[in-house]
């Protein structure tokens, strides 16, 4: 056959994704991937065309299609996936993209509540799923359905087969609306019309359908699987159809429609037999057929009278005699008359019914049969009440034949029941024997798609539908009052929201407790747990607090260090109330500690914690300044010594816990880059060729943070207004020589001093200690030296680029230097280096890292100065006070 | 050695732990600075204690520092730096919207009479 592109083989196409959870990036073809993948992808077309229509051109076209294109690839993936996992995902895609289509008239409190019930309920569905299809790999070993679709026996045998088809199905039965599950659909059609025609007839319902044809060799056939899905099939069916007579809302009507044809298709499959396989496989392809078309009609009637309420509409053959013909026969189809495609799948249906032994016996043809009436009488209703009924009453617009396009799609769908309905034989068998095969995965049963099989049983349950139905029809104004009065009341809605507020509430109980918006409190619960759970880890350890590692000798000057940076951290602590005065100290402790790097050999950390002390420090003066000057005394003493014992025992923690690690040996994986540092990464400085090379790309995402908090605070700061005191904490004024001549002269020749330095230290980095961050800072140092010396805009235009520039060239070139090593066929950020002769320098190693370490240095550069030129400008919103001409106004970084 | 190097992490945590239970941002932010200080050395001392042993090739023969630790740090100071830096931000933007500079944005007493 012309329109199959393999031949009756699977096609898998797998790439490794993640291998250790077991998730490929896989997909397969095979019967039944196919059959859908045709109803998507064709439907979806129809849709998108009259949805071009449909549409009024005060909404967003783009929006529209993005989403409608959206779902239909991520259907596209669902019906495709040969990975149960990647599977998933595109599941819940098509419960996001699905909530955006039905909000998509925000405006609408029905969309929007229409849109949140879906979601919540599909989405809920969907975690249920991915729980089972853990388990269920967990079972088999594997998420592939190559391997799981074999293994059916050892699933069905297995203790965790329940809970695996109850999660399954939690997922099946909330995608494809069934009981007590559907009544998320019927909202979901405040949706645009198209959108109900795709998503809520012909394809996001069927998904549910779709894995349970789809893992029908794996799950089917044991009492739990008969009994679950079939009765929650008997109900939605039974359910579907008598609520579907009822609702006045063409959309409501073809809702509660589709609910109970989903119903049926999930009965079927519960019958677990082949052949019943082989109609619900049918069923399918008819019902999306036929369904989309009545939804398209539907839609042609509200776009053109303005509404869908049936007790208004009525006599609208005389107006649009073509849409109308379109909707009989959609409408005969969707009732089960003969030569329609409904016809077929639901004789089919009422056949199996009869043969059911195992769940409700004689009880299941009598069910189907109301139902079928039911079918009838609310497809009579639909064309009755809309084309004919009477005269046209007073509507909104007045009705005429809509578009050509938005009927093109329909005269297609129907004629396809129409074909499908008198040769089956040549229409519609091939595909559905390769999908009968997909899903079975064996080769289908003996089955016959002819017209006529005599006068059967199930053509007499066919007859007694159709009268029954018009009788139903017949009788309906009692009925609607008995419903009016006795059931219209139920509203699925009212213990969903139920439910749902109650979650709230113990959602809200729960964060009310935690969350109590004091950072002190939050941090007092967190030190206290964290101490705690120290405890309890020493408590249960039983091997000794310390190990065995010999300690290395003290000396005289390490021991007054000491005693300086506790001094320090004491002082810092104790004097925070003066802020100055604590910073100053703060200072000393940064100091101590870059001494401490550089006593035990790390001349890297000591470079950068003292540029790193050189700007802090910087920082923070200038954010003092605006901030007040002391902090108040406000803690109440109790308090006071519970913050201190908290502090107290976190410290004695901490102390034990380094002791604990130091005293003991450990092995290190650092010998591997302590080899290979100038083999495989070129340069003597292991610390730097770490950075960027070995962990570059630990590197180049954290170049990538220090980007986002500089434009962050760039972000934050930006017209801010502070207010500028004029008198420092003394009450003495500021003084009004902001920029000493000497600072200016000697800060103006040093600069090239200092940025030689930078460049000295940025070049040897590979191989001494340095490198790009150092450097950086070094060069950052350098520049806002300039911009404190001589003020802002007196630097600003000496300095010929922006830090935004800086920070993007640098990102930039840091990830085009990863990229070029996998453009020529090595993993991303590999590097390679030659030996260079500089004339006058000597040999000279360049490593492709230089490059990478380039643009480090040039993220730094641009953030740091980015960051204290933001805060040093500040004062020029700040000091424009009311008194403009005052001389305060000079104390200004200008 | 070790003894007084765990002797430093703890005091700093101490003093980095008691500033960051105060009320206002400033010592918090004080508080943030001594923490990382702690944090650092703590890290870096998870390669243990080594002296005249810089990671640069060739000085010794094969007794090295453990680098691994150092690069981390090394990075983890600089982000540091970000992070002190956005946050005292983030207090001077708290300080201009709220009119006071206390943690939870106002002061307890006014707290209390809402």
């Amino acid at each position: 056959m012309a329109y199959f592109p393999f031949e009756k083989q699977t096609l898998i196409q797998s790439w490794r994704w993640i291998p250790s959870i077991g998730l490929d990036f896989a997909f397969r073809l095979d019967g039944l991937g196919l059959l859908f993948a045709y109803l998507i992808l064709i439907i979806g077309l129809l849709v998108i065309v009259y949805a071009r229509y449909y549409i009024s051109s005060r909404d967003s076209m783009g929006r529209f299609y993005s989403y409608l294109l959206l779902f239909m690839g991520s259907m596209l993936g669902i019906v495709l996936s040969e990975n149960l996992l990647q599977l998933t995902v595109f599941w819940e895609l098509t419960s996001l993209s699905s909530f955006l289509l039905i909000s998509y008239w925000q405006h609408t409190p029905q969309g929007r509540d229409g849109a949140k019930i879906a979601l919540t309920v599909t989405g809920a569905g969907g975690l249920a799923l991915l729980a089972g299809i853990l388990l269920l790999g967990h079972i088999v070993g594997s998420y592939n359905l190559s391997d799981i679709l074999v293994s059916g026996d050892a699933v069905r045998s297995h203790s965790l087969y329940t809970p695996v088809i109850l999660l399954i199905l939690l997922g099946v039965f909330t995608k494809s609306a069934q009981f007590p599950f559907h009544f998320w659909l019927p909202h979901a059609m405040a949706a645009p019309t198209p959108v109900s025609a795709y998503l809520h007839s012909a394809t996001m319902v069927k998904a549910g359908i779709f894995l349970l044809s789809r893992l029908y060799p794996a799950l089917s056939g044991t009492e739990e699987w008969i009994i679950l899905v079939s009765s929650a099939g008997m109900i939605t069916l039974l359910l579907g159809s008598f609520t579907a007579l009822f609702k006045h809302d063409l959309k409501g009507l073809l809702a509660y429609s589709t609910i109970s044809h989903l119903g049926l298709i999930t009965l079927l499959f519960g019958f677990s037999t082949p052949l019943a396989t082989v109609a619900a496989i049918f069923h399918i392809i008819n019902h999306a057929t036929f369904k989309a078309s009545l939804f398209m009609v539907a839609g042609i009637i509200d776009h053109e009278t303005g509404t869908r309420d049936m007790r208004r509409l009525g006599g609208l053959w005389t107006y649009m005699p073509h849409t109308a013909t379109l909707a009989m026969i959609a409408a005969s189809a969707m009732a089960g008359v003969p030569l329609l495609n409904g016809f077929l799948s639901k004789e089919m249906f009422f056949e199996r019914t009869l043969i059911d032994e195992t769940l409700l016996n004689f009880l299941s043809p009598i069910f189907a049969t109301l139902a079928g009436a039911f079918a009838v009488a609310y497809s009579i209703r639909f064309i009755h009440s809309v084309f004919f009924n009477g005269k046209m009453k007073t509507l909104p617009k007045v009705p005429h034949e809509p578009p050509v396009f938005m009927k093109i799609p329909v005269d297609l769908l129907v004629v396809a029941c129409f074909a499908v309905g008198t040769l089956p034989m040549i229409t519609v068998a091939p595909l559905l024997a390769v999908a009968v095969t997909g899903s079975l995965q064996t080769s289908p049963p003996e089955y016959s798609l002819a017209l006529w099989h005599g006068f059967t049983l199930p053509l007499m349950m066919s007859f007694m539908a159709f009268f029954g139905g018009i009788f139903i029809y017949y009788k309906r104004q009692k009925l609607f009052e008995w419903y009016e009065k006795n059931l219209s009341h139920i509203d699925a809605r009212i213990p969903y929201n139920k439910t749902l507020h109650a979650l709230y509430r113990i959602a809200d109980f729960f964060a009310s407790m935690l969350h109590k918006e004091s950072l002190q409190t939050m941090l007092v619960w967190f030190l206290s747990v964290s101490f705690l759970a120290g405890i309890v880890g020493f408590a249960y350890g039983n091997s000794p607090m310390l190990g065995e590692r010999n300690f290395l000798n003290v000396d005289l000057m390490t021991i007054i260090m000491t005693f300086i940076l506790i001094i320090g951290a004491i002082a810092t602590a104790a004097m925070h109330a003066n802020r100055l005065v604590s910073l100053i100290i703060i200072g000393i402790v940064g100091l101590i500690v870059s001494l401490l790097f550089i006593k035990f050999s790390a001349p890297d950390l000591a470079l950068t914690q003292l540029s790193v002390e050189v700007v802090t420090m910087i920082l923070i003066l200038l954010a003092l300044y605006y901030l007040p000057q002391h902090t108040p005394k406000e803690l109440p003493k109790t308090k006071m010594i519970k913050n201190i014992l908290l502090a107290l025992f976190g410290g004695a923690g901490v102390f034990i816990l380094t002791l604990a690690v130091l005293s003991r040996d450990y092995d290190t994986i650092s010998s591997y880059f302590l080899e290979n540092a100038l083999t495989g990464g070129g340069g003597t400085n292991v610390v730097n060729v770490i950075l960027v090379d070995f962990r570059g790309f630990d590197t180049l995402g954290e170049i990538t943070v220090l980007a986002i908090a500089g434009l962050g605070i760039f972000a934050m700061l930006q017209g801010l207004k502070l207010y500028a005191p004029s008198k420092d904490t003394h009450g003495s004024l500021w003084s009004t020589d902001i920029y000493p001549l000497i600072l200016q002269t000697l800060a103006r020749v040093l600069l090239p001093l200092m940025l030689m330095v930078g460049i000295y230290i940025f070049l040897r980095g590979h191989n001494l200690p340095g490198g790009g961050f150092i450097a950086g800072l070094i060069v950052s140092v350098a520049l806002v030296v300039q911009y404190l010396a001589n003020g802002i805009a007196w630097t600003r235009k000496r300095i010929p680029f922006s830090t935004h520039n800086l920070l993007a060239y640098g990102l930039l070139i840091a990830t085009v230097t990863g990229l070029v090593s996998m453009v020529i066929g090595y993993p991303f950020l590999t590097s390679a280096f030659t030996h260079l002769d500089w004339p006058m320098v000597g040999e000279f190693e360049i490593a492709s890292a230089i490059a990478f370490d380039l643009g480090v240095f040039l993220v730094v550069v641009g953030t740091t100065v980015m960051i204290l030129v933001q805060l040093g400008k500040l004062s020029l919103n700040s000091h424009r006070s009311p008194k403009k001409n005052s001389k305060e106004d000079q104390n200004t970084w200008k | 050695m070790e003894i007084i190097l765990a002797l430093m992490i703890a005091v700093l945590t101490s003093a980095g732990i008691f500033l960051i239970l105060q009320t206002r941002t400033y010592p918090v932010v004080l508080g943030l600075t001594l923490l990382s200080y702690g944090v650092n050395l703590f890290l870096f001392a998870m390669g243990r204690l080594h002296i005249d042993k810089a990671a640069i090739l060739g000085d010794n023969e094969n007794a090295y520092t453990d680098p691994l630790p150092q690069a981390l740090v090394l990075t983890a100071i600089v982000i540091g730096f970000a992070m002190t830096a956005f946050v005292i931000a983030l207090s001077l933007k708290a300080y201009s919207k709220l009119g006071n500079d206390h943690i939870d944005g106002m002061h307890t007493k006014k707290r209390r009479e809402r």
